[in-house]
């Protein structure tokens, strides 16, 4: 505890003294991942950790359109994208879901967001199928947050763990085997023994090949006023950087597309100044590392790919 | 009568001395004029030092520098695969360690110096041959991961019409609308998760203005690999791998479509 202390006061210190200095800029590479936001921030839950605030009256960002979702498709494949991804709120809140998935696959594997309660038995069948068939591979992400009702349902509302349990269920007997995603907003959840647990809940459950990712929280949206927010040290300036991080932060690599416009990453649609234009030709230039978000991708490694 | 000239290239060799010998000897058999190896001398397999009199010595057979490699001739802690499950990184560490401790160190000199690509002109085309992809050594190209847009994007940036690597383990080929070809070689060093006890190569000849490829299947004494392993300590998961043909560790980087085939 003591070291912690002593290291806190230095960075805090160091802090201090650079604070003058510019965000560092990062150059764009190239658009291996491409986010959808595809029903912005409306979702039929509203956890406390989400970090875009997210839930059933948030409009900031609305659906995108089906002709907006294709055109930035077509965009990214012309730049030669790697995968992409859908994500809201909801992804399956969107009435034209099945269309946008069809189209998506034809182009890149992709990938899903979803706490999973809406699928039901009928669209789990046809997303099933839709794997088997598809010429990319086409994965789900459910997020869960814990492995007891209590655990999860705190965070993700009450109720929500027997359905989203259920949805996974759902997924994996239709032969799609879901990456069940976790955020670490208890650390010891992404600990050894939190993920055994982890597996135990899904091996319990005949999900023989359980699948996991465990994603460090953002202290932005609500989980800013859940947990502390930033201090006023934790901000990136020139020089910070360690060598090769520029391949590893994933804004050198990705680009977000929304109904608003086109953002740096998945973590800053709520962030106006973030916002580099209309459509993702607007998006292939560098950007400035300058909010404190930037902070836990830096300290954390994060990466919101699977 | 045009001329064809014979190449055999192949990947990750994961300490499989005795599947190395096979594909020499196959290399040989094919009438292989130049034979390419792609990288990853060792993890997995018994007895790393056993591989490398057939690295070292055979004439015409040119390796490269995969990420095990880096990090084996390097002196690093870890190979770098980047596994973030626990328990794929406690056996990917078990392999890693024993690698390390059982290579002389005039080996892992040697591994140090390997260079990291090849390039070619092979009838007419600009042929690449890179470890993981032509961007980054420890890139994963898998089968379902790779957009035909992509591997367009990462041939132009790497100015070739024809690109081999390995580093997945898991064989494929693909032709692009253009022509141009992207070749995942697969490994000689386990089986690809399919379930059966052989291994991947691929043959290419090379006429004056044709470039075939040919995939192939290389039996060898795998019962005698995993008699080897077991006689050296190695997990029991890597030795069931060996046998059954399917994957059991280090599954956490296998994409949902190439998972889902096998049981694990
Ligand atoms: S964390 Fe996900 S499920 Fe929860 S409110 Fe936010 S978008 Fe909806
Ligand atoms: S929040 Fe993270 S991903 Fe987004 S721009 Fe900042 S460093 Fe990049």
């Amino acid at each position: 505890m003591a070291t912690d202390l002593i290291n806190l006061d230095r960075l805090i210190a160091k802090a201090e003294e650079r604070k003058h200095l510019p965000a560092p800029e990062l150059a764009f590479q190239h658009l291996d991942t491409l986010w959808l936001q595809v029903t912005g921030t409306l979702c039929n839950l509203a956890c406390l950790h989400c970090f875009i605030s997210c839930g059933p009256k948030n409009e900031s960002h609305p659906f995108m359109s089906k002709e907006q979702v294709f055109q930035a498709l077509e965009d990214g494949a012309r730049y030669g994208v790697k995968e992409v991804y859908f994500t809201g709120g909801e992804p399956f809140m969107h009435p034209d879901i099945k269309d946008l998935i069809t189209k998506t696959l034809e182009i890149a594997p992709l990938s899903i967001l979803t706490n999973g309660i809406l699928i039901d038995d009928a669209m789990a069948a046809w997303l099933g199928e839709t794997f088997r068939n598809s010429r990319y591979t086409f994965d789900m992400r459910v997020s869960l947050d814990g492995t007891t009702a209590e655990e999860n349902d705190a965070i993700r509302g009450r109720h929500t763990f027997e359905q989203i349990l259920q949805g996974i269920d759902k997924l994996w007997a239709n032969g799609l085997n879901p990456v069940i995603t976790v955020t670490t907003c208890h650390a010891e959840l992404g600990a050894a023994e939190g993920r055994s647990k982890f597996i135990e809940l899904l091996k319990d459950r005949g999900i023989t090949q359980p699948r996991l990712k465990f994603l460090s929280p953002f202290k932005i949206g609500r989980e800013e006023r859940r947990d502390s927010g930033y201090q006023n040290y934790e901000r990136l300036v020139e020089g910070d950087l360690i060598e090769g991080e520029e391949d590893d932060l994933q804004c050198s690599s990705c680009r977000m597309v929304t109904a608003k416009g086109v953002y740096p990453c998945p973590i800053l649609i709520e962030v106006e100044e973030a916002r580099m234009g209309d459509s993702l030709a607007d998006g292939m230039t560098p950007i400035k590392l300058d909010h404190p978000a930037c902070y836990t991708c830096h300290v954390e490694g994060v990466t919101c790919r699977t | 009568m045009s001329n064809v000239t014979t190449y055999v290239v192949f990947g990750g060799v994961y300490n499989n001395h005795i599947s190395l010998a096979a594909l020499l000897d196959a290399a040989t058999e094919h009438g292989a004029e130049e034979i390419y190896c792609l990288g990853d001398i060792g993890g997995f397999g018994p007895s790393p030092d056993k591989v490398f009199p057939h690295l070292r010595d055979t004439a015409n057979l040119h390796v490269m520098q995969g990420n095990y490699d880096h990090s084996i001739g390097n002196r690093l802690e870890d190979c770098a695969c980047g596994y973030t499950d626990p328990r794929d990184n406690h056996f990917a560490q078990i392999s890693y360690d024993y690698t390390f401790e059982n290579t002389s160190e005039p080996n892992k000199d040697w591994l140090r110096e390997l260079p990291t690509e090849f390039r070619h002109t092979w009838a007419g085309k600009r042929v690449l041959m890179s470890h993981g992809s032509p961007r980054r050594t420890n890139e994963f190209l898998w089968e379902s991961m790779c957009p035909d847009g992509f591997l367009k994007y990462l041939l132009d940036e790497s100015e070739a019409d024809l690109l081999f690597v390995t580093h997945t383990g898991i064989p494929w080929v693909r032709t692009l609308e253009d022509g141009r070809q992207v070749v995942n070689v697969g490994v000689i060093g386990r089986p690809p998760n399919d379930g059966q006890t052989t291994v991947d190569y691929v043959v290419v000849r090379v006429g004056d203005d044709t470039i075939e490829i040919l995939p192939q299947k290389l039996e060898y004494d795998f019962e005698a690999l995993a008699a080897e392993m077991r006689d050296e300590g190695l997990p029991e998961e890597f030795v069931e791998t060996v046998l059954t043909g399917w994957w059991t560790t280090c599954l956490e980087i296998l994409p949902g479509r190439e998972r889902s085939v096998g049981p694990y």
